[in-house]
């Protein structure tokens, strides 16, 4: 299986986030990079699929050029090699725009199954993966939670709403959106960092892949939004307290 | 050139939060001064279209095809595409389910627009629509403009839109069914039986709500109560150490700094004080609900809400008001 996953990097978990003073986006210089943690099922899916099936895994990332760190752990978990499109707008272009750049990377490429992470920790669109497949002209699949190969395809669990689940096959080359949680991922060893830096990461322009950067989203302002942390204490009977704080949970925090 | 509402319904059934898109599509319409249109795709929709016909909407889109009764990216992307070329609305309003976010960014992508996902919030300036999405896991937000040409689209977050102050209309919208040519042969993905599945382990890392119980629950035979909740809400039932220490619940349920640490978007303590080696573990939970006896246990510190009570009679009450509300 020619398996591509693709790859974000993005701000530490634990990154201090400061609005910077364009009020657009936040300071970058103060943060440190990952790789996008729910790509990192997507990758461990792929290594997977070839100890599995055979065949190949390259990883492919869009951003500036400090997104060539996140292909090279990609490389020491075991990926075979690298492509990087390098710009440094693609670090927080939209998903659309991103996901052309991505695509015309893949099309240099021949493959079977592209896998990517549900979404991303700092833009979290959770679509790139979607309109790649749309432009990739491939079927596609979302929130997998179990691949596996069949004679003419792959059969897929794709995981529902509210403790459902479903099956879905279909024909390759196709792209999935893996479930983060999906597996238990692998740490580099120290072989495989040292192998790392001998594996091919090829980089591209936008340019010379022909691809445009014009966003077709723009964030206006970025800014915290009005939280109070002070406790409210809901008072009441039992049954009058519940009530208002279903209320509250549903309209004001929006968390049910 | 209207604001068009995708609802969503699965068998027959709506899902509930497409009124709070058609919600969001009324407000949007009203600061652009533009009708608002209703469509549901499926097939054998006469029933759920007249349902639909009943609300205050200029008309209703009935895209009905047999292909359309089983789901899939490729179908549902192809019909409401057909659909929305024909009728050329200003902005494409759909609620943020599982399977919108399967297939409306190919439907955008599809008709060279973008998709602006999960928005929490969104006004007209000068004329221009405006929305608010959460960056950074809900650290930040942005105000987000299109660029480009409508049609615009944009999918709305559960809860950020109140389906309750939807108005019916004193007649009912005409109903029209697009001409939809869809072959099957179109639809590359084969879906199969749904089915659900008894969880194998608990994963607390990945849960969206918690319901964490604490010494405050007194004896084990109470920790239904707290489960009873937590199902109710569709989440997972956690502890603090002490209940897991008792072998009250296996040790995998444990949070805080010698069991899991988690960051639900609603962390629902039960009973529990909040010693710091809890606090730890959940602090970075979104919302945070405290239910206790003691006005000044230290949980209330970290709590959104708090409810100072007798927990045996608080959490049933909540229960079966989260139940009502979750219909």
């Amino acid at each position: 299986m020619r398996i591509v996953v693709c790859l974000k990097q993005v701000p530490s978990r634990d990154s201090l986030l400061r609005i910077d003073e364009s009020q657009q986006w936040v300071r970058e210089t103060d943060l440190s990079w990952e790789i996008n943690e729910p790509d990192t099922f997507a990758l461990e899916e792929g290594l997977r699929l070839k100890e599995k099936h055979g065949g190949e895994v390259v990883v492919v990332a869009a951003g500036p050029a400090r997104a060539a760190s996140a292909i090279r752990e990609a490389l020491a978990k075991g990926a075979d090699r690298g492509l990087h499109v390098e710009d440094d707008a693609l670090g927080r272009l939209d998903s659309f725009t991103v996901a052309r750049a991505l695509a015309a990377a893949i099309r240099t490429e021949p493959f079977d199954l592209v896998l990517t992470g549900l979404q991303s920790d700092d833009l979290g669109y959770g679509q790139t993966g979607v309109i790649l497949a749309e432009l990739l002209g491939v079927p596609h699949a979302t929130i997998i939670m179990e691949v596996a190969k069949t004679d003419g395809g792959i059969k897929v669990k794709r995981e529902l709403e509210a403790g459902w689940f479903q099956y879905v096959e279909m024909p390759l080359p196709a792209l999935l959106s893996i479930q983060s949680g999906i597996n238990k991922v692998r740490y580099a060893t120290l072989m495989g960092i040292k192998k790392a830096k001998s594996k091919e990461l090829k980089r591209f322009t936008p340019a010379e892949l022909g691809v445009g950067l014009e966003p077709r989203q723009k964030i206006r302002r970025v800014y915290v939004p009005q939280k109070s942390k002070r406790t409210q204490l809901i008072e009441g009977l039992a049954k009058e307290a519940a009530a208002k704080l279903v209320e509250k949970l549903r309209f004001e925090a929006r968390v049910l | 050139m209207s604001v068009l509402v995708i609802l969503e319904q699965q068998g027959g059934v709506w899902h509930k939060m497409s009124w709070e898109a058609l919600a969001a599509g009324v407000e949007l319409a009203r600061g652009l001064g533009r009708p608002v249109a209703a469509a549901v795709a499926g097939a054998d929709l006469d029933s759920l279209a007249a349902e639909l016909a009943g609300y205050r909407v200029e008309r209703v889109l009935s895209v009905d095809h047999p292909l359309l009764a089983e789901y899939s990216p490729d179908g549902f992307t192809a019909a409401l595409g057909q659909m929305i070329r024909a009728r050329q609305p200003f902005l494409v309003v759909l609620p943020h389910t599982y399977q919108v976010r399967e297939f409306a960014p190919k439907l955008a992508a599809s008709l060279d627009r973008a998709l602006v996902p999960d928005v929490v919030g969104c006004r007209v300036e000068g004329g221009e629509a405006v929305f608010v999405r959460q960056l950074f896991q809900g650290k930040m937000n942005a105000d987000v403009a299109v660029a480009g040409e409508p049609p615009y689209f944009v999918s709305v977050q559960a809860g950020a839109f109140r389906a309750d102050r939807l108005e019916r209309g004193s007649a009912p919208a005409p109903v029209e069914k697009p001409a939809i040519a869809l072959e099957a042969a179109e639809i590359r993905t084969r879906p199969l039986e749904r089915f659900q599945e008894a969880k194998r382990t608990v994963d607390l890392a990945a849960a969206e709500i918690i319901v964490a119980v604490g010494r405050g629950i007194k004896e084990p035979e109470n920790i239904p109560l707290a489960e009873k909740l937590a199902q109710a809400l569709g989440g997972e039932l956690g502890a603090s150490r002490p209940i897991c220490d008792n072998g009250w619940l296996p040790m995998e349920r444990q949070i805080g700094s010698s069991g899991q640490t988690v960051s639900p978007k609603l962390y629902v303590a039960v009973g529990i004080s909040g010693a710091i080696q809890h606090l730890v573990g959940m602090k970075g939970s979104r919302t945070v609900v405290a239910i206790n006896k003691d006005a000044n246990a230290p949980i209330f510190e970290v709590a959104d809400y708090g409810i100072v009570g007798n927990l045996f009679e608080v959490v049933p009450a909540l229960t079966e008001e989260v139940l009502k509300a979750r219909g």
